[in-house]
């Protein structure tokens, strides 16, 4: 199948692209840009004036709930929303039931993902059995099945001297390790930033120094034993700052933040709101800032959805008993323009946050549109405005601090390896 | 007003109005027959979450002076750790023709979570959750003080103990506050205090002597048992060392100053018996009180000349 992209606003920051060009595809790879192959014919031709053309979105943190959690979610129904989304590779993470620590598991999420076909899907495997967090999980044989990494997620290491130990197990397999910072003796149960909102709501809260203190052995560990480790969903202005003098010493490691972290505070949990419930918490406005910053000057070099799709009734209780995250691929992009609305970011680097940079985060070949790379790529109207609804989203979980907000920028066609797994509907 | 979830919705006019509806029930307490007929034929559900005694009977008496039909549930919270089947205990309570839920929950937020998804005709009154808010032990602590001293303007208010956990406290001091009390004093170890307690509007001390001294009134936390395992104290015994109160330190306070106590009280902990079985504790009379008080705020909440007439909260 051919198929070219006409007449579009091509941003592709791998390539230094940021002007009008036209987009080649052909079996499933980047033909040529700018002027098309000799003798071409295309198949199917999509008119991009007055759109941006970027390479699909690579998303570091999607839950897509299978196996073990169909209530919540499934890979079929997460990936056509990753496509709705202009998501073309996802990574996914292994706090499946079962917990995805085997090769089994990894060959199972990827045979379903590849059976839906809706967007590329990378395993992040388990860093411990069980992700109990006291024996290693077997990291060759699941990187031998395909695991792009390795993580515990928010599930504590029985000890410092573990961690260490998983660190160098996993740097022998030359498999990143991804890592949330938070000290969870500190962190204490709580549920939300120890601040004004845990004082007046009165409900348990997480001082700032859960994660910095978590983060600072981290570090130190990190300096001693050199081994390559990003940093999930950092939520404080000290902990940018201990990562932008960790990467001025040469220290091997990269950190991204949420998007909601990019936007939401403490104050937002008004009337003891659960869709605001989120681990790591929301933070300070000053906290917030220092986000903004750290992903202005590249300390934070990647931004995440941080999916999490739930039921209806996992937010149907008092805020604590609640689960914690949001439904939020199919807000990423939109955000990501409110920030080069709001002059956080120029648009190019915008677009290097959630393409090229994760894509090396991962370690994956995507979020380009180089000649010869897969041919993913989205079309957006940066200009559309719309309304988050439960009607509008693909995604099975329906729970979003954004329901109702207005949104600007709109994807209109994600094409995956050559093909359209996405179009909207326009009615 | 429909439901009755804090003190921090409430305004000065509307606090001091259900105080002063509280006043005129203490005669009723004081009558050979002591029920009105303001609530006959209403339906009333102590839905209590978490044990209690004395909110939930004086709860239960001020229901049945006012001549509602009362009905005591106690769920064992292991069995409703799902916020579904909390929804589903409710609802089916709700298809009984209930009129109010009185609800008591360990947790933060479960009143206004309960008062959100219940039918438009059902009142909730919040009788403590979690650590968040006790609003009606809040209003018959400051009716008890009013019934002592007149002018808030006047006063200073020490609260000791167990800040961090308490949604007493909390409560108390956002009703301090809007009755525009002179000052309002925490008094604590650093380890009970919550972060950024001062931003409540009170003035923090950690030393029992200088936060004692010349208060009119003094209000005593209890001290949970197992705050020792927390490692938030050493022991008992230097709890009482450090902030215990003893005839000594109530000599600190203005003469006429009173003692309160929201109870149970534990002897020899943070009261010596000396201080709460003397002249100066209101601690039986808080308990008492507490009748009149709750009275007046079912009556305000359920009574169908005010409904409409205030505001949905």
């Amino acid at each position: 199948m051919k198929l070219e992209i006409l007449n579009g606003h091509l941003v592709d920051p791998a390539n230094d692209m940021d002007q009008v060009a036209d987009v080649f595809m052909a079996d499933g790879k980047i033909a040529a840009v700018n002027k098309p192959p000799v003798a071409w014919e295309a198949d199917h031709t999509i008119n991009a004036a007055n759109k941006l053309v970027l390479p699909g979105l690579v998303e570091l943190s999607a839950s897509l709930r299978q196996p073990g959690q169909e209530h919540k979610a499934t890979i079929r129904t997460e990936t056509k929303a990753a496509a709705a989304a202009g998501i073309t590779s996802l990574a996914c993470l292994p706090t499946t039931s079962p917990v995805v620590d085997s090769p089994a598991q990894v060959e199972l999420i990827e045979q379903l993902s590849q059976d839906s076909g809706h967007c590329r899907v990378h395993v992040i495997g388990a860093l411990t059995k069980g992700l109990k967090g006291e024996n290693l999980s077997e990291m060759a044989a699941l990187k031998a099945a395909g695991c792009a990494g390795v993580t515990n997620v928010l599930h504590p290491l029985k000890s410092s001297l573990v961690l260490r130990r998983a660190l160098e197990y996993a740097s022998s397999q030359a498999l990143t390790v991804f890592t949330y910072p938070l000290d969870h003796d500190l962190a204490n149960h709580g549920c939300v930033h120890e601040g004004l909102t845990s004082l007046r709501l009165g409900l348990p809260g997480i001082p700032a120094a859960a994660e910095t203190a978590a983060l600072a052995v981290h570090l130190a560990l990190i300096e001693e034993l050199n081994v390559r480790t990003h940093f999930c969903r950092l939520t404080t202005q000290r902990a940018v700052s201990m990562i932008a003098r960790a990467r001025d010493d040469k220290l091997p490691v990269t950190a991204d933040t949420s998007i909601l972290h990019l936007f939401l505070t403490d104050q937002d949990i008004q009337d003891f709101d659960g869709l605001c419930h989120n681990l790591p918490p929301y933070r300070t406005k000053l906290d917030r800032e220092g986000l903004r910053m750290g992903v202005r000057d590249g300390t934070l070099c990647a931004i995440c959805a941080d999916h999490q799709p739930h039921e209806i009734e996992a937010k149907l209780a008092p805020f604590q008993s609640t689960e914690p995250g949001s439904s939020t691929l199919e807000t990423l992009l939109p955000k990501i323009l409110q920030l080069v609305h709001e002059n956080i970011i120029s648009l190019n680097e915008a677009v290097r946050r959630v393409t090229q940079q994760p894509a090396e985060i991962l370690g994956i070949a995507a979020g380009n549109l180089s000649v010869g790379a897969h041919a993913d790529a989205c079309v957006v109207d940066p200009d559309q405005d719309w309304t988050l609804s439960i009607e509008t989203l693909q995604s099975r979980g329906k729970n979003t601090p954004l329901l109702g907000h207005r949104l600007k920028g709109r994807v209109m066609h994600t094409i995956l390896g050559g093909k359209p797994v996405f179009q909207l509907e326009t009615g | 007003m429909r439901h009755f979830l804090d003190i921090a919705r409430l305004n000065h006019e509307e606090l001091t109005h259900i105080l002063d509806t509280a006043k005129s029930f203490t005669s009723v307490d004081g009558q050979t027959v002591k029920k009105v007929p303001l609530l006959r034929g209403k339906t009333i559900v102590n839905l209590f979450f978490e044990p209690s005694t004395r909110t939930r009977t004086t709860f239960e008496l001020a229901a049945k002076r006012l001549s509602a039909d009362v009905l005591n549930i106690s769920v064992a919270t292991s069995a409703t750790v799902k916020g579904e089947s909390l929804l589903d205990t409710l609802f089916s309570l709700q298809a009984m023709n209930t009129d109010t839920f009185i609800v008591r929950h360990p947790e933060s937020g479960a009143a206004d979570f309960i008062a959100k998804h219940v039918a438009p005709h059902v009142s909730i009154i919040n009788a403590g959750d979690g650590r968040h808010a006790h609003p009606t032990q809040a209003l018959l602590d400051v009716f008890t003080i009013r019934e002592h001293h007149q002018d808030f303007s006047r006063l200073r208010v020490a609260i000791v103990g167990d800040i961090l956990h308490s949604r007493v406290a909390r409560s108390q001091i956002e009703a301090l506050n809007i009755l525009d009390t002179r000052e309002i004093r925490v008094i604590a170890p650093r380890t009970l205090l919550p972060a950024n307690v001062e931003q409540l509007g009170v003035r923090v001390f950690q030393n029992c002597w200088q936060g004692l001294r010349d208060v009119d009134v003094i209000i005593m936390l209890r001290l949970q048992k197992e705050r020792m395992q927390g490692a938030f104290i050493p022991s008992e015994h230097e709890y009482f060392q450090l902030y215990g109160l003893t005839p000594e330190r109530l000599a600190l306070a203005s003469p006429d100053a009173i003692v309160m106590h929201p109870g149970p009280i534990n002897r020899g902990v943070e009261i010596s018996s000396e201080v709460a079985d003397g002249p100066q504790s209101m601690i039986l009379q808080q308990v008492k009180y507490g009748i009149a008080v709750r009275m007046a705020i079912l009556s305000i909440a359920i009574s169908p000349g005010e409904r409409g007439a205030g505001h949905e909260t």
